[in-house]
């Protein structure tokens, strides 16, 4: 079985990938909200800037969040002066490259729910007394859930996975930066290190395949009262 | 009668003007009118869904909106029960839970008891179901029912059955009917299908073109309301006597009787009757040896003609009026003109409900 490295590995990548999905999700659905309900000046340049780290090579991803959150980045400075939260070079920064890559597959789903949501449910509930807020928390958000689980799943298995951003980001430093992808990488690259690559790559596998089973049925339980 | 709605408004849907004036008191007003004409439009801005232009929209002393004095209320300050077309019922929630929706998330704990809605509706054995699971009719009593739980002091109703069959239909009219006469809730029903109308409405306000055209007591109105075939007009009569060896019901309409197969209507109640002009000829003389049983005298006080082979007349019987659709023909060749007594050959009519009132 695995070795204390390599959990530590595993434990670093779920760390990683769960921060970044979490931290992502509240900005993906109010930026899915705002693409769904409104129209307006700029919209599509909104989407095209959402969509943009699906289709810019990760590492010029990487290098731009280097630029702008590194040590002496604009934003990087203001995070470590505000927050004391430091990117380059930290686990923290491999979360953000991650959470970044992953922002479109989770605003996506999300989006796509809210668009095919009956607005007659929330009117009708709206007349039976309920105002915005608990119309929202009563009838908005539960027959949103299927949605956003598909989209904190799929976008929890790609943060997972992420190479590109995150080793030209944060680089490959074992136990900081080095997630279960850097670390498969590296040790291809060795030459002794095929069995425990293999090991790695068995626990990439199954994590990802438990992640869509596990989804699946919550969405099934979720939606159990629908056909 | 008293009224409790008051809706004046004047707005623009897209290219399409709404100017209605119009008011509701007890019991159902039915909003009738082709579609596109403007009904749902006109009930979502009494419900608050939509914002009119200008106008007022008054329930119960109550001002709901206010163009002038700047109020609007939102909608789940406007105790307006709404009955979807689609029944709209959270698919997320079983029944039970749709059903007291607006005592938990509506905070309206107030109003008629759930289990006595329940059993009006006759939803029983439903509460634990999903909606998903529901056939049209069942789905669309739990809304009426939902709605009912919200205790409104008005309940739109929108084409509640137009998603249905006709037999569904006859399935939830009663329960409509039972609504009407036991809760004494106001009921603004939107419909273009009069045979409902007929059943349902105490008053009708009849919508053309984004604009109100009639209202009043469904009987002054009812004549104006429907296609070529189905013109009618609505008669209240007494029931006056049972005859039990030949299963007839006498009813005493303006001091006349009038015989219909035997009803389960107590001798002495208010019945409203539904003639349509179709079913009723002329005759100069009271014709002998004929099996129509219903012959009643009655003086002819208004008659249309269109482009057609038809004439339209207007009869009055004892105070009340019916029409009769004659052929152009058979009015010039007996002579018929207003002011004339003669006598109406009734061949068929409907009995649309009791009235309690």
């Amino acid at each position: 079985m695995l070795g204390e490295t390599e959990w530590a590995i595993v434990l670093l990548s779920l760390r990683v990938a769960l921060v970044a999905i979490l931290v992502a999700l509240p900005f993906a659905f109010a930026v899915a909200w705002i693409l769904a309900r409104y129209s307006f000046y700029g919209k599509s340049l909104l989407q095209a800037l959402i969509t943009m780290p699906l289709v810019i090579p990760p590492v010029v991803t990487g290098y731009l969040l280097l630029v702008w959150f590194g040590a002496r980045g604009t934003l990087g400075g203001f995070f470590n002066d505000v927050f004391g939260l430091t990117f380059s070079f930290r686990w923290t920064g491999a979360a953000l490259a991650a959470g970044v890559m992953a922002f479109p597959l989770l605003v996506r789903p999300i989006r796509l729910s809210i668009e095919g949501l009956d607005r007659g449910l929330e009117e009708a509930a709206r007349s039976l007394g309920a105002g915005r807020i608990i119309v929202f928390f009563t009838v908005t958000l539960p027959l949103l859930l299927p949605g956003i689980i598909a989209g904190t799943v799929l976008s929890f298995a790609k943060a997972l996975g992420e190479f590109g951003a995150t080793i030209t980001f944060v680089s490959n430093i074992p136990g900081e930066t080095q997630t279960l992808s850097l670390a498969i990488y590296s040790l291809l690259q060795s030459p002794s290190g095929d069995a425990a690559a293999l090991r790695l790559i068995l626990v990439s596998v199954v994590i990802s395949i438990v992640a869509v089973v596990a989804s699946e049925w919550l969405q099934r339980r979720l939606s159990g009262a629908r056909p | 009668m008293s009224e409790t709605l008051s809706v004046s408004v004047n707005s623009q849907v897209g290219s399409f003007p709404i100017a209605a004036d119009f008011t509701a008191g007890k019991g159902v007003t039915a909003l009738f009118g082709e579609s596109g004409a403007g009904k749902t439009t006109l009930l979502k801005m009494i419900a608050g869904v939509t914002r009119p232009k200008q106008g007022r929209i008054v329930i119960r002393n109550q001002v709901l909106f206010d163009s002038a004095e700047g109020i609007n209320l939102p909608p789940e300050k406007r105790r307006i029960g709404y009955v979807f077309q689609d029944a709209r019922l959270f698919p997320h929630l079983s029944v039970k839970n749709n059903l007291t929706y607006a005592r938990w998330a509506g905070r309206r704990s107030e109003g008629l008891p759930y289990d006595a809605v329940v059993a009006l509706l006759g939803l029983q054995h439903l509460q634990q179901r999903s909606p998903a699971t529901l056939s049209g009719g069942e789905r669309q009593r739990v809304a009426i029912g939902r709605a009912l739980l919200s205790n409104p002091s008005l309940l739109l109703m929108d084409e509640p059955l137009s998603s249905l069959d006709h037999s569904r239909r006859q399935e939830i009219l009663p329960f409509l009917e039972t609504l009407r006469d036991q809760t004494g809730l106001p009921i603004l029903y939107v419909s273009h299908e009069i045979d409902e109308v007929a059943r349902l409405a105490d008053e009708i306000v009849l919508l053309q073109g984004g604009r109100v055209t009639a209202s009043g007591p469904a009987e002054a109105i009812f004549s104006r309301l429907g296609s070529h075939d189905d013109a009618g007009a609505l008669v209240t009569g007494i029931v006056a006597a049972s005859d039990e060896a030949f299963g007839l019901t006498s009813i005493d309409i303006g001091g006349h009787p009038f015989q219909l197969a035997r009803l389960d209507f107590i001798v002495g109640s208010k019945v409203r009757l539904r003639i349509r002009a179709r079913d009723v000829s002329i005759a100069r003389t009271l014709p002998e040896a004929i099996s129509i049983r219903n012959i009643l005298p009655v003086r002819i006080t208004g008659m249309t003609s269109n482009e057609g082979p038809d004439t339209d007349l207007a009869l009055d019987i004892g105070g009340q009026t019916i029409g009769a659709r004659l052929t152009r023909k058979s009015v010039a060749e007996l002579d018929l003109k207003p002011g004339d007594n003669v006598f109406a050959l009734v061949k068929a009519a409907s009995i649309d409900r009791s009235v309690l009132r």
